[in-house]
């Protein structure tokens, strides 16, 4: 983030079109056909897109449109431009794009969509704009278009003459967008950036401590916010001292909001603002608040949790019911019943919610690490009557996402103190409020019986699933669909889900519903592996059996078709033959175990290797994953980030994390009592691999999550001969003797 | 309170309440927002500095107790802008980071290691390390960058020796 943008803000368009005309160089505007899914949603069929700016000097600067959270999007997507368009990465600029619908397209960082969404059509871009300028310079030579080719920021004639992008420039941009047909992409196999590992295009201001964060943003005159809401979730203010509270040292004001009425909106609250973070915290506990706390308070998790024990054998909603699962449980040689609970958990970015807001003449303009543009703006618009065209938003570098800045709560809140105050002014949360006002993972409990007969072939599986949910309908990963996995593919399957109404807010978290059902189906899955007396990998291939793809059950081949059955085989083979499944004996204490998933279009295999101490103590010696992606890894130093962060992620939630809720309220409150995983417990070993297949090229923010735990709780099995069928671990007591 | 600190060798006045955490004064005061703020009660890691050389908790450290003590930032961990620390080359090179938003702290705790320890192994860096969380999971390039610091440093030592 650099000075100009945050003391006076310049509009990006303004921007662009200044340096165009200042400069004499050439600013791409263009329009390319949509495939339908970077489509902006206000103009139909075309999408337009503003990427590339290349000075009379030769600088290449790439605009990266999507919200940089950890995930590497901001080098990623930028690097295919910058393949196709040939120029050397040494010296390029990349710079955050500010929301703008029509300009770019959806810029929602989600879902592991950055990059199936954009993909294909930053191609194309890096490659219209190579065409253009090898043009540029065919015309200045005189000589056909076909003499000459881009390389190094340059365009080469045969004859050995070359002229620099940037002597190009002036005379590109005078010629016509070539269309899509006369753009001609490299061949991948000419790829001299894709597939490469390259640090982050941050990397040199993250290691020095340049100001990149939400929570970095300064603005001259700024003032500093606090947001107090009710412990319970929900509940509205009665009364506050704010007298007392506004007459505190460097305290500026402080106001009431009643809410917008929804839980995952404006909620309602008391404001503080200050001339400093430090004014504002400590004035807040000064604060003095009568809240009603309304009917959430009389919900607790363990009240919840009890209530699904008893209501276990009544029957839920039926998601799905293959063949006759009463008759085959009945009928199998051997039957195994278990309890699967799993807690509600918070995201818990390091970097807490904040966003500076100033409200000036009409317009609300926003500096915020959102994961969502679109969505933030249009809940400001909303809640605040604020024309969308008055918004301006600024998307600033996230300390983590991992669905967490998917919700907008505290960016309503940031502009709706803006609003009341005139000034800029950042809101910043406390620890304390990210872990009890977060849109938590909801929690959930499964009572699960299985099946297998005479042969050790698994042909029963029946499901009660208890979930939490809001207003109606599950939270964000609550919902479990009627052809999760193993459903489909056993004979006698029968899946049910009863949902418990609260007020609680959920929201996504890193592969919603994923991260946790393949946690339990596939322990289950060796649970009933170890009933039959079979291996692990050998049961869940004739599981998966011979077929190549497996429709859904609409019938439908959505987003590239179903299940493919076939890709998951190959990975989990893969993830064996790496790890070398089967050939190690192990000690008591020592095991392996594995996992797959399908989820975000990625197909992942994991095996992990662990020991357990005799006093409990768990360590994960190597964790091996595999990973089909598609054709093309992108960056291999991200992509290898992003499932080592995934490995560890997995372990750290499967250890530690929980959130309890009590009257309505949140019982923890900071990492004293909601601790996350330390380096201390962090794997020796892990293990990326990548099986390329010749399917469109996809994300991994989040597919190599969901595996981990179930891989990890399967190998602490095989040491130990314990299941773990509660979340944390340390609710399992793994000492053994 | 008037007070005057020594940060990154330079004198520092600020004016603000005795009991203003360090963390508050570099980031609202001095705008060196490099130390961040992850969890105020000591539990991350997030806004370690060095005092006098030795890494300490900016949020639990009130203005009031620092005194004469050398305050070191990330912005000043490098001696001179031209050339990094060797633990801020390991990490690029490595490319250590996620979103980044811990690696401020962990880069100033891997430095002060290095400092005690040239050649630490993996004990000796789970042990210096454990107090800087990491929620996006790096821990295992922060142990590859830590070692490969360590080499930088020892390269560093031995062409000016
Ligand atoms: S902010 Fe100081 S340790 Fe977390
Ligand atoms: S890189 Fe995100 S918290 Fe460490």
């Amino acid at each position: 983030m650099n000075a100009p943008t945050l003391s006076q803000p310049v509009g990006r368009r303004d921007f662009i079109k200044l340096s165009g005309l200042a400069g004499g160089g050439l600013a791409l505007a263009f329009y390319l056909r949509s495939g339908g899914e970077a489509r902006a949603a206000t103009s139909g069929d075309f999408a337009p897109n503003a990427f590339v700016r290349i000075a009379p000097s030769g600088v290449v600067t790439i605009v990266s449109k999507q919200p940089e959270m950890g995930q590497g999007v901001k080098t990623s997507l930028p690097m295919v431009i910058a393949e196709q368009l040939e120029v050397p990465w040494q010296g390029i600029r990349i710079e955050q794009g500010d929301f703008d619908l029509q300009k770019y397209g959806n810029q929602s960082a989600g879902g592991s969509n950055s990059t199936p969404n954009n993909y294909d059509q930053f191609h194309l871009l890096g490659a219209t704009v190579r065409t253009m300028l090898v043009a540029a310079a065919a015309q200045t030579w005189k000589v056909p278009a076909a003499e000459c080719r881009a390389a190094e920021g340059a365009v080469f004639h045969t004859s050995g003459k070359s002229l620099k992008y940037g002597q190009l420039a002036a005379t590109a941009a005078t010629l016509p967008v070539p269309a899509k047909e006369a753009v001609k992409l490299k061949d991948p196999k000419d790829y001299k950036l894709l597939g490469r590992r390259i640090p982050q295009i941050d990397t040199r201001a993250i290691v020095t401590g340049a100001p990149l964060f939400g929570l970095d943003v300064r603005l001259p005159g700024m003032l500093y916010a606090v947001y107090e809401k009710c412990p319970a979730f929900g509940g509205k203010v009665l009364s506050a001292n704010l007298d007392q509270i506004k007459a505190l040292p460097g305290v500026k004001d402080a106001f009431v909001f009643e809410g917008s009425g929804k839980v995952k909106e404006l909620v309602p609250g008391v404001a503080i603002v200050a001339e400093s973070t430090w004014a504002a915290f400590s004035a807040r506990r000064q604060l003095k608040v009568t809240w009603d706390e309304g009917k959430v308070a009389g919900e607790s998790w363990d009240g919840f949790v009890a209530e699904a024990r008893r209501k276990a054998a009544q029957p839920g909603r039926v998601l799905r019911k293959d063949g006759d699962v009463d008759a085959a449980l009945a009928g199998a040689a051997k039957v195994v019943s278990a309890e699967y609970l799993y807690p509600f958990i918070s995201h818990a970015n390091l970097e807490p919610q904040n966003t500076t807001a100033h409200w000036k003449d009409g317009v609300m303009e926003v500096w915020s690490p959102t994961q969502v543009p679109a969505t933030a703006a249009g809940m400001v618009s909303r809640v605040l009557k604020i024309p969308e065209n008055k918004i301006v938003l600024h998307i600033t570098r996230a300390g983590g996402g991992f669905g967490r800045r998917i919700s907008a709560d505290f960016f309503v809140e940031a502009a709706a103190i803006a609003q009341r105050v005139q000034a800029p002014v950042k809101l910043t949360w406390s620890r304390e409020d990210d872990l009890r006002h977060d849109h938590y993972r909801p929690g959930g409990i499964h009572f699960l019986q299985g099946g297998v007969d005479a042969g050790g072939k698994v042909i029963a599986w029946k499901n009660h699933f208890f979930t939490f949910g809001e207003g109606g309908s599950p939270g964000s990963g609550g919902n479990l669909s009627a052809d999760e996995f193993p459903g489909r593919w056993i004979p006698h399957f029968k899946s049910e889900q009863t949902m418990f109404d609260t007020g609680w807010p959920m929201g996504p978290w890193r592969a919603p519903g994923s991260c946790v059902f393949a946690w339990v189906f596939h322990s289950f899955i060796d649970e009933l592996a170890h009933a039959a007396g079979r291996d692990p990998l050998e049961l869940r291939l004739e599981i998966l059996g011979d077929r190549d793809m497996m429709p859904s059950s609409g019938g439908g081949t959505k987003g590239g078709g179903g299940y493919n059955v076939a890709r998951m085989r190959n990975v989990l083979k893969f993830a064996a033959e790496k790890f070398g499944w089967g050939k190690k004996k192990y000690a008591r204490g020592q095991g392996a175990g594995l996992a797959f998933h399908f989820s975000h279009r990625g197909y992942i295999a994991q095996v992990a290797e662990v020991t357990v101490a005799k006093d409990g103590q768990l360590r994960v010696d190597r964790f091996v994953s595999a990973c089909d992606i598609g054709a093309q890894v992108v960056n291999l130093s991200g992509a290898e980030n992003q499932v080592e962060g995934s490995v560890v992620d997995g372990l750290g939630t499967l250890m530690t994390q929980e959130i309890n809720i009590e009257r309505g309220r949140v019982t923890q409150s900071n990492f004293t009592d909601y601790p996350l995983i330390r380096i201390t417990e962090a794997p020796l070993k892990i293990e990326t691999y990548f099986l390329k297949t010749d399917h469109p090229t996809t994300g991994l923010g989040e597919p190599a999550l969901p595996p981990v735990a179930p891989a990890i709780c399967n190998a602490i099995f095989a040491a130990t001969g314990k299941r773990v069928r509660q979340m944390p671990l340390s609710r399992t007591d793994l000492r053994w003797s | 309170m008037k007070y005057t600190l020594n940060v990154n060798g330079q004198s520092r006045m600020v004016d603000v309440a005795p009991d203003t955490p360090l963390l508050w004064v570099l980031r609202d005061n001095l705008e060196l927002s490099g130390t961040k703020f992850g969890c105020g009660v000591g539990q991350c890691g997030a806004c370690t500095v060095h005092l006098n050389g030795v890494p300490a908790r900016a949020c639990m450290t009130p203005v009031s107790t620092v005194g004469r003590m050398r305050v070191t930032t990330i912005e000043g961990l490098a001696a001179e802008a031209a050339r990094l620390h060797p633990v801020q080359q390991a990490w690029s090179e490595l490319d250590v980071a996620q979103c980044g938003y811990c690696q401020a702290g962990q880069i100033m705790t891997a430095a002060a290691l290095l400092k005690d320890n040239p050649r630490p192994n993996d004990q000796d860096i789970d042990g210096a390390m454990a107090g800087n969380l990491c929620r996006c999971g790096t821990y295992l390039r922060i142990r590859a960058g830590i070692k490969r610091a360590a080499e930088i440093a020892g390269g560093m030592k031995e062409a000016s020796q």
